[in-house]
């Protein structure tokens, strides 16, 4: 296990007083996760020292603010194993998604993303509603059809007939690396495999894997992948947007204006090369940083030994809630290929009353359909009570989770 | 803040024996409502005769909070009049808005004073008005149904 004492000296937050002047314990980070010290110095420095507009300007500061940024860029790409001029900052990983869907449907026909009547989109039951929603209005816009790999009881995805909902009709496969809900993390090789078996892209939901084990892009052998910075400790309002280069270089643009063109005329321009082309505007330079900053910190502690904490904390919370009374774990209950999010509910008792007494306690935890409507119906809940952990967290605070559901258990008399 | 004042003892009376907690078949006008921040649903109809309420019923799921508040809605505008009941509906949401300022007035509200804590706990005012939004919705929406038939 980490030393969490020494960890938790680092985010100024774990000390704030809550409601009755007691501790935070914060099983919040599946949501966003809480911000080293250094993290906020980054952006701080950044602004204080650096601050101005990347890639334009003739003076010191611009130079030296290009140079933060792209610093950034180079160690986000270190990170997660790909080149640095594949790592595409964005506003948040929905933007990211948002930008391959809107990309594709921007591409002229005959292109390879271009999306025809009668073309599927496969997603799975488990996505949450940023890899969901932004593929059902592509589907809209261009006839495509969605299909997607059921979820089973035990919250794993039924890959059974993975060669015929992966068929030659299917352009892109859309799932995520670990559930948002569930904690279920998804084994990619087979539905790689299939995917480019069958001439499809693959992109990959990594917003709760990215801050939680090490992601390799090239290992994993897939084509595009988002994750969010505020997950992984960094600040909010950065995201990361990640595809192979030969695909960056024939996809068109999402958003268009200022920094990403090559040349302009009143009626036509052309673009920059990736990842230039996809970041209009001046972009999020202190949040970028900030993310660097955020993601040295855990190159520091060490992704395998996060990874291992977290299991560790996973498995002690999986036998206490094994001793819990009418409380039901949503996903699955071993600790294989599983991580650190643990959804419940506790019988008679409404997830959002679960939340407001853990609350009362300092407990912070996330209540409600979690964005993914759908799992929830397949699961036949109308919510859930959340739980997930992250480096800051020790078994004393899974402790405290279980003292409070016991509480509740008596407060509402079930 | 103590959970006690938002869970009061009559809200957790109601949460378990809700009032009025069966559709009617019969009715003017049936809405459904979601809370789309937690997931929580309502189907409620409303009969009007005339000028006045003469049913309210419900199903749905939900909050301990929006469960309670909906069975006490129902049962304290069943059988007024509808302009009364508009009145009340507007009473309530003051005094969901009033951020604890207010403890409500029993000649009024009757059992939903009992919610004036919920006003202290910003995430919770929704859920508390979800009910009472549906029956709003149900209610003008019979009202304009009546005046287009003429």
């Amino acid at each position: 296990m980490l030393d969490v004492a020494s960890i938790k000296k680092d985010f100024p937050i774990l000390s704030k007083k809550m409601r009755n002047d007691g501790k935070l314990i914060y099983l919040d980070s599946g949501a966003t996760s809480q911000k080293p010290n250094i993290v906020l110095e980054a952006e701080r420095r950044f602004y204080s020292e650096h601050n101005a507009a990347v890639h334009r300007g003739a003076h010191l500061l611009a130079e030296e603010a290009s140079e933060a940024y792209e610093g950034a860029r180079a160690t986000v790409a270190k990170f997660i194993g790909a080149d640095v001029e594949e790592v595409v900052f964005t506003k948040s990983a929905t933007e990211s998604i948002n930008l391959i869907a809107y990309s594709f449907g921007n591409s002229l026909p005959g292109s390879r993303f271009a999306l025809q009547p009668g073309d599927r989109i496969v997603l799975s039951e488990m996505e949450h509603h940023a890899n969901l929603i932004p593929w059902q209005q592509l589907a809209k816009r261009t006839g495509a059809e969605i299909t997607w790999f059921p979820v089973t009881d035990q919250g794993r995805l039924d890959l059974s007939d993975i060669d015929s909902i992966i068929s030659t009709k299917t352009k892109i496969v859309a799932i995520t690396h670990q559930s948002n809900v569930l904690g279920t993390i998804n084994p990619l090789e087979a539905l790689v495999k299939r995917t480019h078996d069958v001439g499809a892209v693959f992109v990959l939901d990594a917003c709760q894997s990215v801050p939680h084990f090490a992601v390799d892009v090239k290992k994993l052998g897939i084509d595009f992948l988002a994750f969010s910075g505020h997950k992984a400790l960094g600040p909010t309002g950065v995201g990361i947007f990640w595809g192979k280069f030969e695909h960056l270089q024939s996809m068109e643009p999402f958003l268009t204006g200022g920094s990403m063109i090559e040349s302009v005329t009143m009626t036509d321009a052309t673009w920059a090369p990736a990842p230039r082309k996809f970041e209009a505007g001046v972009p999020n330079m202190a949040q970028a940083v900030g993310l660097a900053a955020a993601l040295d910190y855990l190159t520091e502690i060490g992704m395998d030994k996060v990874e291992a904490h977290e299991h560790a904390l996973t498995k002690y919370a999986l036998e206490k809630f094994s001793t819990l009374r009418d409380v039901s774990i949503i996903g699955p209950t071993n600790t294989q290929m599983r991580g650190g999010v643990i959804s419940f509910t506790i019988e008679g008792i409404h997830p959002h009353d679960a939340g407001q007494v853990l609350d009362q306690h300092g407990i912070a935890v996330r209540t409600g359909h979690h964005c993914a409507w759908p799992l929830m119906r397949k699961m036949h809940v109308v919510g859930t009570t959340r739980a997930s952990f992250y480096i800051y967290n020790d078994t004393s605070d899974i402790d405290a989770l279980i003292d409070g559901i016991e509480y509740a258990q008596k407060y509402f008399k079930v | 803040m103590q959970l006690d004042s938002l869970y009061q003892e009559v809200i957790l009376d109601h949460y378990k024996n809700p009032m009025n907690k069966k559709l009617s078949p019969t009715y003017s006008k049936e809405v459904h409502h979601v809370n789309p921040s937690c997931g929580d649903e309502i189907t409620l109809n409303v009969t009007v005769e005339g000028d006045l309420i003469t049913n309210i019923s419900w199903d749905g799921v939900g909050c301990s909070i929006s469960q309670a508040s909906t069975s006490i809605m129902s049962d304290l505008l069943i059988g007024k009049k509808i302009d009364e009941d508009f009145a009340i509906l507007e009473n309530f949401t003051e005094l969901m808005q009033s951020k604890g300022t207010k403890s409500g007035d029993e000649e009024i509200l009757e059992d939903a004073v009992a919610l004036a804590g919920v006003s202290q706990f910003p995430a919770r005012i929704k859920c508390a008005l979800l009910g009472w939004m549906a029956f709003k919705d149900a209610t003008s929406q019979a009202l304009s149904e009546t005046e287009a038939k003429g």
